[in-house]
């Protein structure tokens, strides 16, 4: 694994269909909201109610949280906890793993079930894992944008200078 | 590793400070957190104990902006220093685009910014890293005190690489910023 590699590439095609795969999964359970996080802690993609918090704070800690477990699921022999259910008094969270890439993480509350949380995400996920493949081999066969070249490279750090000045 | 997103134009990049318990690594991200633009900056997450030890990390979103039609955001993270938390140490370093090393500076912290540059070595190996082609900026913190370890030993002990390196006083924001610019460039220049 190469630092500065790109985990993920989405072009519009993808996201599109992300979306459309969210969208659909809000609508038929009644969930609140539903967000993608890949396993780093970066948010890929949200749908539903945007609850009014910060889906960055969210997608880094739903990410710590799901590694943690991860942890603790290898303490006691066990490979991985594949789910996590927290329970809240008006709203609870769902969070799946989506091949080990990204975690789906469902926000619902007395509008639906979990088991029609969980037995949705059942068929979400294999539909989920089926486009992050095409999205990994896609970006493997397609070159480096040309937006990386030296004139952006430059753009970028006359930014960073001016960001971070004292 | 990044995240670049074709579709809403947008690349995330991930930098962690590493180092020993209580070298500083918090304080360069409260330092980063007061003096950058409010408007570029997300929510500070701080998992942390009681005594404001870090628990499991912190974490600030800063935005560089939109370049040429990219918006170029940096994620900030810091490990939990102290040795007993190396499996939360591990974990947030996976996806790691560049690493800020803080060193404590003082003479009896010697010994733990050996084991802990050690320790990151064996962690980043682990996620499959080669650790010398990781973008690493060292920070030589605590500058300011009066038992702190001469530069050439820091350099001897801690730098074999010749990393690009800074010395601080995180509290004061002195090294803070030159430390952040030079590995978000090392960083920016690894994706093209």
């Amino acid at each position: 694994m190469k630092p500065g590699q790109t985990s993920w590439s989405f072009e519009a095609e993808h996201l599109q269909r992300l979306d459309a795969l969210l969208d659909g999964f809000v609508s038929g359970t009644g969930a609140r909201g539903l967000l993608l996080v890949d396993r780093n802690g970066q948010l890929l993609a949200r749908s539903g109610d945007d609850g009014g918090f910060d889906g960055t704070a969210f997608a880094s800690l739903a990410a710590a949280d799901f590694a943690a477990s991860d942890q603790l699921a290898q303490l006691l022999g066990e490979q991985e906890f594949t789910a996590l259910y927290h329970q809240g008094e008006r709203q609870s969270m769902y969070l799946v793993d989506v091949g080990g890439r990204a975690i789906l993480a469902a926000l619902f509350d007395g509008q639906t079930t979990l088991g029609l949380v969980r037995i949705r995400t059942r068929t979400l996920v294999p539909e989920l894992v089926n486009l992050f493949e095409e999205v990994i081999q896609r970006a493997a066969a397609t070159q480096q944008p040309a937006f990386f070249d030296s004139g952006w490279l430059s753009e970028a750090e006359g930014e960073i200078d001016r960001l971070f000045a004292d | 590793m990044s995240m670049i997103n074709y579709a809403s134009r947008e690349i995330n990049c991930k930098i962690v400070y590493y180092g020993p318990g209580l070298s500083g690594k918090t304080t360069n991200l409260e330092y980063v957190y007061e003096k950058v633009n409010p408007e570029t900056r997300g929510k500070m997450i701080s998992l942390a104990t009681e005594t404001e030890r870090t628990l499991f990390f912190d974490f600030l979103p800063v935005d560089l902006g939109s370049i040429r039609g990219f918006k170029t955001r940096f994620h900030l993270y810091t490990v939990p220093g102290q040795v007993y938390y190396n499996a939360s140490r591990r974990l947030i370093l996976k996806g790691v685009d560049g690493v800020v090393f803080v060193a404590d500076s003082q003479v009896e912290r010697m010994d733990a910014n050996i084991a802990s540059m050690q320790n990151l070595f064996e962690n980043l190996q682990e996620y499959g890293y080669d650790p010398h082609q990781v973008p690493i900026v060292l920070q030589y913190n605590k500058r300011d005190l009066p038992n702190v370890v001469p530069l050439e030993e820091l350099r001897a002990n801690l730098n074999p690489d010749n990393w690009l390196e800074f010395e601080a006083v995180a509290p004061k924001g002195v090294g803070v910023f030159d430390t952040l610019k030079t590995v978000g460039k090392l960083v920016i220049k690894s994706l093209s």
